[in-house]
């Protein structure tokens, strides 16, 4: 293991150089799980704000400039509250799955690049590790919903179970796309392949199906089946409070904000934008087109109703996952076709080699991949409009024949 | 061989400890659901393990499929059954129990660790590097294991469509 930086110091120092391995790695974990913490604390804010504007109203306004100390405040108030346990729950497990379900999120951040210089680890799986953490969040809410000991919290638990298993399929799907195309699962390798075309332009179906099935997984509007308050009162929740409550609530937010930062990474060529050898310049793309996506997530959140478990698993089942598996095969077979002919840059070996190529290069391949991604697309909008003057007809014939024999009254 | 003291070392231990009192407790848990629990910290244990052992790739399908997938299903099942949490003593009968699990011991070592280990004390390490690139060019190309790779995931597709049908309602078929 290689000792730089901060170890090679430490050792310098006179530290043994095992200990001055581990110090700096520890010091590392600390500062990478570290970034996301404080984040939460200011994206708690933007939220009730841009909610606030969404519902007319003007949200946290008292506690420090623009209501910015608020979260502060709620943090003091969640750390003072009494830490109940219910007498008949699983002590243990309740209060290990606010934990879980915090450290789920948390840990994604470890591969996340902030920069091309700036990262916690560029693992050579980064996105199945993503998707290997994130599926512990399934078990954090399980657990909650079990140990809780109430029945709200366990309808809960089993509502989430079976949505976020059947949305990670979707979203595994295409995922597969910006790996393929840029050839490795490591997050730092799919931002440099990006550097030609963003992925977003060779597969926008992709990206807004990660989107979608990202959405569902933070369990939030319009999939909030899992803490639906008129149906569940809080849903897994429940019996949670104070800070153990907090850590779920935190563990939410933050989730949304990793998706906006994922995607950004996945389609939208995470810190790639003009100067971007520059570390701050780099920083500040990757954050501007975060929070454009962290916005967009908001204000699904805040506009679209609840839909029920049926449309969210009929949706899922019959729309979602057939359109990515076959997404991915007819994306897999243009690319083979393209590296067939040789319109792509290809490295040495033969290999397609998206890293470095210039926006020429790209030009053959977006273009058919982009053709393909419409001819996808076109029927389904068809199809929705067909679905949509249907039922508009249906309503129409409804009304006239109610205008043809008024109701008799009793 | 020399004792050295870095990183690996405690992470080999931390890891270790997890899966063996994670494997423990799954054994002597009175609570179903308990138990999944620990046998997910056991599995998770293991997959840390695959980290020290340089393969990421096998350690994040750990989590990914025996976590992630099939220890959520135990949970599904485990909620199914009548007694979830005082399982009755009928099931623990520690003298049997316990020749099982000395004779299945005896087994591995004899069996798995001796002759593995014994006639060659420190197995030889290979130089080369495997990475995660090898893995998939070993099961996708054609002179590597695609076709034992491809009769797997048919053979699993049919078991899933056999699922399927034998779980169907039969009023459908008509």
């Amino acid at each position: 293991m290689d000792c730089t930086g901060l170890c090679e110091a430490l050792y310098r120092g006179g530290m043994d150089q095992g200990l001055a391995q581990f110090l700096s790695i520890f010091a590392g974990v600390l500062f990478v799980s570290g970034v996301p913490l404080v984040t939460v604390i200011f994206l708690i804010w933007v939220e009730r704000k841009v909610a606030a504007r969404i519902q007319d109203r003007i949200g946290p306004n008292r506690v420090g400039p623009f209501g910015l100390l608020q979260t502060f405040a709620d943090l003091i108030k969640l750390l003072l509250k009494e830490d109940i346990t219910p007498t008949s729950a699983d002590r243990l497990l309740y209060n290990l799955a606010p934990l879980v379900s915090f450290a789920s999120v948390i840990l994604i951040w470890a591969v996340i690049p902030y920069t091309p210089y700036h990262y916690g680890a560029d693992l050579e799986i980064g996105v199945l590790y993503f998707v290997a953490v994130a599926s512990l969040g399934t078990l954090a809410i399980m657990t909650a919903g079990w140990a809780s000991n109430n029945k709200y919290a366990l309808l809960g638990a089993f509502r989430v179970v079976a949505l976020l298993v059947s949305y990670e399929i979707p979203l595994v799907f295409s995922l597969l796309i910006p790996v393929m195309l840029a050839g490795s699962m490591s997050l730092l390798d799919i931002v440099f392949a990006q550097s030609g075309m963003w992925f977003v332009f060779l597969s926008p179906l992709a990206a807004v199906l990660f989107f979608i099935s990202s959405q569902a997984e933070t369990g939030r509007a319009p999939f909030d089946l899992i803490e639906a308050e008129s149906e569940l009162v809080a849903g897994f929740n429940i019996e949670y409070s104070g800070m153990k409550f907090g850590m779920f609530f935190a563990a939410e937010f933050l989730h949304v904000f990793t998706n906006a930062v994922l995607i950004t990474i996945l389609f939208f060529g995470g810190w790639l934008g003009l100067l971007w050898n520059e570390p701050i310049i780099a920083f500040l793309w990757l954050g501007i087109k975060s929070a454009l996506f962290y916005f967009v997530s908001l204000w699904i959140r805040n506009t679209v109703p609840r839909l029920r478990i049926d449309q969210v698993m009929n949706f899922n089942w019959f729309f979602l996952v057939p359109l990515s598996i076959i997404l991915l095969l007819v994306t897999s077979g243009v690319v083979m076709i393209f590296k067939t002919v040789g319109l792509v840059p290809l490295d040495a070996a033969g290999n397609m080699q998206l890293a470095g190529a210039n926006l020429f290069d790209m030009l053959p391949l977006t273009l058919a991949l982009l053709a393909v991604n419409a001819l996808m697309i076109a029927p389904i909008l068809n199809r929705w409009r067909n679905i949509g003057r249907e039922a508009r007809l249906a309503n129409e014939r409804r009304q006239q024949a109610r205008m043809a024999s008024p109701a008799v009254g009793d | 061989m020399e004792f050295e003291f870095n990183v690996v070392t405690v992470a080999f231990f931390v890891f270790s400890f997890i899966t063996l009192a994670g494997g423990y407790a799954v054994v002597t848990a009175k609570n179903l659901f308990r138990g999944t629990i620990w046998l997910m910290m056991s599995l998770f244990g293991v997959s840390g393990l695959y980290l020290t052992l340089s393969a990421p790739f096998l350690a994040a399908v750990q989590i990914l499929v025996y976590i992630g997938a099939i220890a959520i299903l135990f949970t599904f099942a485990v909620m199914l059954t009548r007694s979830l949490t005082n399982l009755r003593d009928l099931y623990v009968r520690p003298q049997i129990n316990l020749v099982g699990a000395v004779l299945l011991f005896v087994l591995i070592v004899v069996g798995v660790i001796l002759p593995l280990f014994a006639a060659n004390p420190q197995p030889p390490v290979s130089d080369e590097v495997i990475r995660t690139v090898d893995l998939g060019v070993a099961l996708a190309s054609g002179n590597g294991f695609v076709i034992p790779f491809e009769v797997a995931s048919l053979l699993l597709t049919a078991a899933m469509i056999g699922a399927i049908v034998i779980a169907r309602d039969t009023d459908d078929l008509v």
